[in-house]
């Protein structure tokens, strides 16, 4: 099926830059959650972001969105204040950030991806709907559409979430931690979405725990611990020495983990 | 119109008024906030007859209304230090203002139609006395007006901005990242409620309109999974509780604007009760369903296990099955029924035989 974006002529060239960050610190009162952080992520590319629990990974994604304000620094998004640019950003929070018991249904929250084109006061219309209908088959939950979202798995609210942010139709998704209590299933599903985006030249980013799947699952990634601790692709990046400075003493299991893995990767069945 | 038919229509007048912003009040989980927002605005409405010193004055409904605001903004203030907790910033603000309210009362007001009772119970009952005229012409009474164009004010306000209350409820980090401030909403659905307590505060007082905020849209809650349905079965539901309670009142003959609370706690009992997906009623029912179709597959493992076996004669009769598996007769054969009749399992002779579709019963449960 042809790629029909909405936004295809206003597609900016693969080499220009999706998120800008630069030297941005925040602080919970006095307490600093992310320090002096520069980031900068292309377009095209699909990247995690990984560290300790508190590393500050959801809190780097809400500040570039503008819903946490930094004490200092800057974000750009395709070269402009992220309030310019809303627009073009899809954004998936954590699923257990929204009340799932409220009286709404699968279609009702996917249409809520188009709200923002719409602005203040109009309404969703037909188009609307047939967009999030669209989404809802992509992510295969056609059947649910009419159900209210509580009754649905984790694993499909997780969908749904993504069927939404599909429908915003963006250049520049922020994803917050979508594998989450998903089956083996979903998180198959919810990859190979993530990688259509990217391949459409659009950047994907995603808060993500799982270290075994980094290498697997993605071509950029970003090491956090308060700091940064490194950012590019994978290859280059995702070393034994930068896992360790992002997660201490730790690590050591995580890349001996990490060790087999890459040598069952390579052939056989290992030892 | 007689006074009768008057007190009714603005009962329920209030009770939808009230009802509207309460559905966004419970689905925000801010229920106690029309509390606090109720007796806060005592100290606005002091303040402005103080000054203004007439009671029909729309300065004091502003001062009233601007009260409310204050109470929202001081509890977040209060929460935002990070020193207490938010339903313990909101038991701190409201009290205060509602305590200074009564005591300017007793005070300073002591000799005008402002007692604590109306304050606290309202006087819907008396409301008809007070008419509007205008060149001459008896309009109504002056409360139908200021409730009925609150209550259009909050439904055009809910009309208009059905998307954005919507979003900003169900997904405020969303509605933050696509522009529609999350801030924004909040303090425009407290100014509502600001307005709404203060003209149900004539008709029903501080106490109960909490009563009416919350319990119509927490029964609507329980009957609907739509937020558009939920609003309009919100109004109905306000609408029955305010007219029976006038009626209970008048059998019992009591205070209105308590039997009207009382009728919406009651129609909240029943829906809890009878709701048909979320009710005890649909819930103990589904849960014996569950048991019953358990015990089934329970049963088909129990027969798959002694299928061909010589045991089989022992434990597959039918007169051991209570005893072999710990189940009381009743409910035994209550399983054995539901099991012959959807076809998992056969009696031949007082002996259980599973059928091919009992035993795919249990390979699967086996599976699993």
């Amino acid at each position: 099926m042809p790629e029909t974006s909405r936004r295809a002529d206003a597609n900016p060239k693969a080499d220009s830059t999706a998120v800008e960050v630069a030297d941005l610190t925040v602080a919970y009162r006095d307490k600093p959650v992310l320090w002096d952080i520069d980031l900068s992520v292309p377009m095209g590319v699909l990247m995690a972001i990984v560290g300790p629990n508190g590393a500050g990974k959801t809190t780097l994604i809400r500040s570039i969105l503008g819903l946490v304000r930094p004490t200092a620094g800057q974000v750009r998004i395709l070269g402009k204040p992220y309030a310019k640019q809303r627009r073009l950003v899809g954004y998936v929070p954590q699923r257990g950030s929204v009340d799932w018991d409220f009286p709404t249904t699968v279609l009702d929250v996917v249409i809520m991806g188009r709200y923002g084109e719409l602005g203040w006061i109009r309404r969703p219309g037909a188009a609307e709907r047939r967009a999030a209908e669209e989404a809802i088959e992509k992510v295969g939950l056609t059947d649910l559409a009419d159900r209210q979202v509580g009754q649905l798995s984790g694993g499909q609210q997780q969908r749904v979430f993504l069927a939404r942010a599909l429908v915003q139709d963006s250049l520049v998704y922020f994803m917050d931690e979508p594998f989450q209590g998903v089956d083996a299933t979903t998180e198959r599903a919810i990859i190979d979405i993530l990688r259509t985006l990217r391949d459409e030249g659009k950047a994907v980013i995603v808060v993500h725990h799982d270290l075994q799947t980094v290498e697997e699952y993605f071509d950029w990634v970003t090491l956090l611990n308060v700091q940064r601790i490194a950012s590019g692709p994978v290859d280059e990046v995702f070393t034994d020495s930068n896992l360790r400075a992002a997660y201490g003493g730790r690590a050591a299991l995580f890349s001996r983990e990490l060790a087999e893995q890459r040598e069952r990767a390579k052939g056989g069945d290992g030892p | 119109m007689s006074p009768a038919t008057e007190i009714q229509i603005l009962a329920a007048v209030v009770a939808v008024a009230c009802a509207l912003p309460g559905v966004f009040l419970i689905l925000r989980r801010m229920a106690l906030m029309s509390d606090a927002i109720s007796h806060a605005i005592l100290f606005g409405i002091v303040i402005g007859f103080l000054v203004v010193k007439d009671l029909a004055s729309p300065v004091i409904l502003i001062a009233a209304a601007a009260t409310g605001v204050l109470t929202v903004t001081l509890t977040e203030l209060l929460r935002r230090t990070g020193r207490v907790a938010e339903d313990t910033s909101i038991g701190l603000v409201f009290p205060v203002l509602f305590s200074i309210g009564v005591i300017l009362i007793s005070q300073k007001a002591g000799d005008v139609h402002l007692d604590t009772d109306a304050v606290l119970l309202g006087e819907i009952a008396f409301a008809p006395l007070d008419r509007l005229e205008w060149a001459g012409r008896d309009l109504g009474p002056r409360s139908l007006w200021v409730v009925g164009i609150i209550g259009v004010i909050n439904l055009i306000f809910i009309l208009l901005f059905y998307k954005e209350l919507k979003l900003t409820s169900f997904d405020p980090a969303l509605a933050a990242s696509l522009g529609f401030s999350p801030i924004v909403m909040h303090y425009a659905l407290m100014s509502l409620t600001s307005i709404t307590a203060v003209g149900a505060f004539d008709a029903v007082g501080s106490i109960l309109v909490v009563a009416l905020m919350v319990a119509p849209p927490a029964t609507a809650y329980l009957l609907t999974d739509r937020l558009s349905v939920m609003i309009w079965l919100s109004c109905a539901i306000a609408i029955v509780g305010a007219v029976a309670g006038y009626w209970l009142a008048r059998w019992l003959d009591a205070s209105v604007a308590g039997c009207m609370a009382t009728m919406a706690g009651a129609l909240f009992g029943l829906g809890f009760l009878c709701a048909p997906r979320r009710g005890l009623l649909a819930l103990a029912a589904r849960r014996a369903k569950q048991k019953t179709s358990f015990a089934v597959t329970a049963l088909t493992i129990h027969l798959s296990q002694h299928e061909g076996t010589e045991r089989e004669v022992v434990e597959c009769r039918r007169d051991h099955l209570g005893e072999h598996l710990g189940w009381d007769k009743p409910f035994a054969d209550r399983v054995l029924q539901t099991a012959i009749r959807t076809g998992a399992v056969e009696l031949d002779n007082g002996l259980m035989q599973l059928t091919d579709r009992g035993r795919a019963l249990a390979r699967t449960a086996f599976a699993r």
